[in-house]
């Protein structure tokens, strides 16, 4: 019964949104690109410091410092204006110098973070309302794999993401990495990182992207280079078969319900296109694009009700007797 | 007709003081009642309306930044759903931009142009009126529409494909899209009002270079107003005609691009800023010079400073789409163009400083309020600086950092100046005094709160908060400080509460304010506090920069302008020598006719295309009425 279902849920339904943690700031660069960016800008904020205080320092010193007597308004003192003429004539000059060398400083970032290298392990990712196609394409079909909402990379390694949109206009922004680049409708972008440290670095979308663009986060999961290679090869493989009864009754219920007709699972009969590939999603850490993380809990509450954890998403609610989510929910947990 | 076969008329040479004044008061004041609101043309009742009707607008932006504030005070709050936030945050974005900043100035211009300039009403008073009914029914519409639940919610930029029929298949962009169009008619309207008063209506002497700073500042800005807006009307109906009738203007499957709305967008979108900070920058000179007891130093600094920052203004839009996917070389161009408008901005910053450093300050609430303009917004400049970086802006480009940028720039550009612009005119368009007790409270509370509530999102947008997120996880460590900042939005919201407080208690107890409480320096002070329908009886003769300093005993005037009735004197374009007298409109009900025709026909084309046809002849007959000859002289000459 589907009432009944509801009520088992609700300590589901209650649970605290807490995603997958990772890092996601600016001043934690663990990538060569946001290593460089966090020193470009701690060149301007100096620069911008300098001139800040400089100013309030003069204001302060102009309010309180001793003043000649009240006169007229007109009486002017004409030293001061032909000094003042020259000291603003000075300090203009000043800061088109300083803006001028504060552009080569950034042109010169500009150029590091954008160097392009061609040996670049190479991605696509496609912008979805709300959440993250990321396609592995490899020369052989065979090489080539989908995934989603998780990205693993090796570490020391260039990566160049391929970005698009398969609807509106997103900003794939993973901040310990590199700085955003937009994913837009009918246009290809991309951007190089490396990153250094082996870890999570949490990203999220930086365009406005409708209802639930706040929880369109996404994970980059950066492993020692064996460990990815290792990784890749699994991610290869086809689906696991399930292995026991109920798991098998979840496989059918999958289709029967209607699951497949969004998502594909490779080597089964599931193989809908619009929702995320869920052909190892047994493995990822987070579902929803971020917003909870993956636990057999969490993915109930999410089955059950998508539309209560992120309102407006396009996955419908579907009308699941607790049995049946049961088995289904066996049968992803084992999709490792 | 032979000249002498004319009647003689009455002059205003042939009259004495008094009689002259109740004479022109009979010919130029509004006619009281509901006629006399509905037809008024007088400057002086437009700007009054729009002024408090911007205001109005202010307070409802203002109530929307606080429940955003509400619902990020913590992580996973519950306040507001997705939806509502979406729409409020459209909402607060479209409604200080396009309802308050933009307008508020205008209405100062509207206001205080004239009485500056020396005349008796703006060119084109029926214009005027127009554009404040238009500016009135747009803002209505908007915000009707948000209490129907029918508020725009993509955003006040509204970009495709989001924005587009596929993916937001309400009226609610329609929404958005109209009501730019209804302020954009306004403020073109105003433009080329301020622009022919500031060229044609000038007093006698008044050569370009006695012209006040403010004025320079409404005219440029007026300027910008001009070239900068069309873009963004051709952006809006393109949008309207995408999603109406089927265009493919933004379409990238049938040829369009998402990335031509940016370019439209911001080809306005960032003059915008300079057309809401210019007038701030006017009000900052304004006040400084009266309240430092001198001139502002170096007058042609500030004004070609003033024209090379508009100029700039309209190359460095592309500053807003650096992680668009542009070509680098061309991008980094436009990082250079956009630090160099600091250049502009900076002199004027050194000439006020040198002001300062020279002048006698005396510190009433609006002086307070431009040192805290000066300490806040040279901190926004400079923050500029760094999103103007290419690198750098792609780590803060849509997050808190960038937030934190623009509120520094326009609540301290342009909003703390134009709070204390609202103490320093007050007294001259009331008659009384604002409280300076409170006013120290105002400008405190405003101060404090402002960086408490702004200075954090700094630091949250480089830990990784982005725009425009309705909600975020506990474990983002984002916590602490969205509460700090809610706590000192709070704050800053009280001072306007203050300000409020202190406007409604004046009104009624306020000090009598005189002709010039504060000795300064331009026409406006040389008229009565409020200034009568005519503003002055005699039209003064300018013979020095800061005339009311230079002649402080009496102004010299000129003669023989028409004592019947409505007459302007118009001036040559450099040097204010008298050329011809010229007729005044008399009140009309045209304007407000013709406003809601256009309404009407602005309204009903979102809903069908027909409009367009059945909505153009009413604006036809109103204008016919507007236009009609009425056989006074002003339509025979």
């Amino acid at each position: 019964m589907p009432v009944r279902m509801r009520t088992a849920l609700v300590p589901f339904a209650t649970l605290p949104l807490a995603a997958c943690a990772g890092r996601q700031s600016v001043l934690d660069p663990q990538g060569l690109q946001s290593s460089q960016i966090l020193h470009t800008i701690f060149i301007f904020l100096t620069v911008a410091a300098a001139v800040w205080i400089a100013v309030v320092v003069v204001l302060g010193v102009s309010l309180l410092r001793r003043k000649r007597p009240a006169d007229q308004p007109l009486a002017l003192h004409q030293p001061f204006e032909r000094t003042s003429g020259r000291v603003i004539f000075v300090l203009g000059l000043a800061t088109l110098v300083v803006v001028l060398g504060l552009s080569i400083v950034s042109y010169a970032g500009q150029r590091t973070i954008f160097a392009k290298d061609e040996n670049a392990l190479t991605l696509k990712i496609i912008g979805h309302q709300w959440w993250w196609e990321v396609r592995y394409e490899a020369d052989s079909p065979h090489r080539s794999f989908v995934t989603a909402n998780e990205i693993r990379v090796p570490t020391g390694q260039p990566v160049k993401v391929e970005l698009e949109s398969a609807d509106v206009i997103h900003s794939f922004w993973v901040p310990s990495l590199t700085g955003k680049m937009d994913l837009i409708t009918g246009q290809k972008n991309e951007l190089q990182f490396t990153a250094k440290n082996a870890g999570v670095y949490r990203g999220q979308c930086a365009e406005f992207c409708g209802l639930q663009h706040a929880n369109m986060a996404f994970a980059v999961l950066a492993l020692p280079p064996d460990e990815f290679g290792r990784w890749r090869d699994h991610e290869n493989q086809s689906a696991n078969s399930p292995t026991d009864q109920l798991g098998k009754q979840g496989e059918a219920l999958f289709r029967a319900r209607g699951c497949a007709l969004c998502h594909n699972i490779s080597g089964t009969l599931a193989g809908g296109q619009l929702g995320p590939d869920l052909t190892h999603i047994g493995s990822r850490t987070t579902i929803a694009a971020g917003t909870l993380p993956n636990t057999p809990a969490t993915l109930a509450a999410w089955i059950a009700d998508p539309q209560h954890i992120k309102p407006g998403n396009l996955m419908p609610k579907m009308p699941l007797q607790s049995g049946e989510l049961i088995a289904i929910l066996h049968y992803l947990e084992q999709l490792k | 007709m032979s000249i002498a076969a004319e009647p003689r008329e009455i002059r205003d040479d042939v009259l004495n003081g008094l009689q002259l004044s109740t004479q022109l008061e009979r010919v130029w004041r509004t006619p009281s009642g509901w006629t006399g609101a509905l037809t008024s043309v007088d400057h002086k009742v437009v700007g009054r309306r729009y002024i408090v009707t911007a205001f109005a607008f202010l307070l409802l932006g203002g109530i929307l930044a606080i429940l955003m504030r509400v619902q990020l005070a913590g992580p996973e709050k519950t306040f507001l759903s997705a939806d509502k936030y979406n729409q409020i945050f459209t909402m607060h974005g479209s409604t200080m931009m396009f309802l308050f900043a933009v307008p508020v100035m205008e209405a100062f211009a509207v206001y205080l142009v004239p009485l500056m300039v020396g005349t008796r009403n703006i060119a084109f008073p029926r214009l005027n009126a127009f554009s404040y009914w238009m500016f009135l029914f747009g803002g209505c519409f908007l915000w009707i529409s948000f209490a129907l639940n029918v508020g725009p919610d993509v955003g006040w930029f509204a970009y495709v494909p989001l924005s587009s029929l596929q993916y937001t298949p309400t009226k609610r962009p329609d929404v958005w899209a109209q009501m730019i169009t209804f302020t954009e008619v306004a403020a073109l309207a105003v433009a080329v009002e301020i622009i022919v008063t500031v060229f044609k209506l000038r007093a006698p002497g008044m050569t370009l270079d006695r012209i006040p700073l403010f004025v320079w500042a409404m005219l440029i800005t007026a300027f910008l107003v001009m070239f900068a807006m069309p873009s963004v009307m051709v952006a809006s109906t393109s949008l309207i005609l995408d999603r109406l009738v089927n265009t493919r203007f933004y379409d990238s499957s049938s040829g369009g691009h998402p990335l031509l709305w940016q370019h439209l967008f911001w080809f306005f979108g960032h003059p915008e800023v300079y057309i809401i900070f210019i007038p701030g920058t006017g009000m900052v000179s304004a006040i400084l010079a009266t309240f430092a007891r001198r001139p502002v130093v170096g007058y042609p600094v500030v004004i070609l400073s003033l024209i090379a920052t508009g100029f700039l203004s309209f190359g460095l839009w592309v500053h807003h789409m650096f992680v668009t996917g542009l070509p680098q070389l061309g991008a980094g161009l436009f990082t250079a163009s956009s630090m160099l408008i600091a250049v502009p901005s900076g002199l004027q910053i050194f000439c006020w400083l040198a002001t300062l450093w020279d002048g006698r300050p005396v510190y009433r609430t609006p002086l307070l309020f431009v040192i805290g303009f000066i300490v806040i917004f040279v901190l926004g400049g400079l923050s500029g600086v760094m999103v103007a970086s290419v690198p750098i802006d792609t780590q803060v480009h849509d997050t808190y950092f960038v937030v934190a940028h623009f509120h520094y720039v326009l609540i301290g550009g342009a909003v703390f100046p134009l709070i204390g612009a609202v103490y320093y005119w007050f007294p001259k368009i009331t008659g009384r005094m604002l409280s300076e007790s409170l006013g120290r409270w105002n400008f405190w509370l405003a101060f404090i709160g402002f960086n408490v509530a702004f200075f954090p999102m700094h630091i949250l947008g480089l830990i990784g908060m982005p725009r425009r997120v309705y909600t975020y996880t506990a474990n983002m460590d984002w916590a602490h400080l969205n509460l700090l900042s809610s706590g000192g939005a709070l704050v800053f919201a009280l001072s306007f509460a203050l300000l409020l407080v202190n406007v409604i208690y004046s009104l009624r107890k306020g000090e009598l304010a005189g002709d010039n409480p504060w000795s300064a320096s331009t026409l406006e002070w040389a008229t009565s506090s409020p200034p009568p329908p005519q503003n002055f009886d005699r039209i003064p003769v300018v013979k020095h920069r800061d005339p009311l300093w230079a002649d402080s005993m009496s102004l010299p005037v000129v003669a023989g302008l028409s004592a019947e009735r409505r007459e302007v004197l118009l001036t040559s374009l450099a040097e204010a020598e008298p050329q011809i007298r010229e007729a005044s409109p008399e009140p009309s009900i045209w304007p407000l006719l013709t406003a809601i025709a256009t309404t009407v026909f602005f309204i009903g084309s979102i809903f069908t295309p027909w409009a367009v046809l059945w909505g153009t002849p009413p604006m036809a007959v109103a204008l016919i009425g507007w236009f009609w000859p009425t056989g006074s002289r002003e339509d025979e000459e």
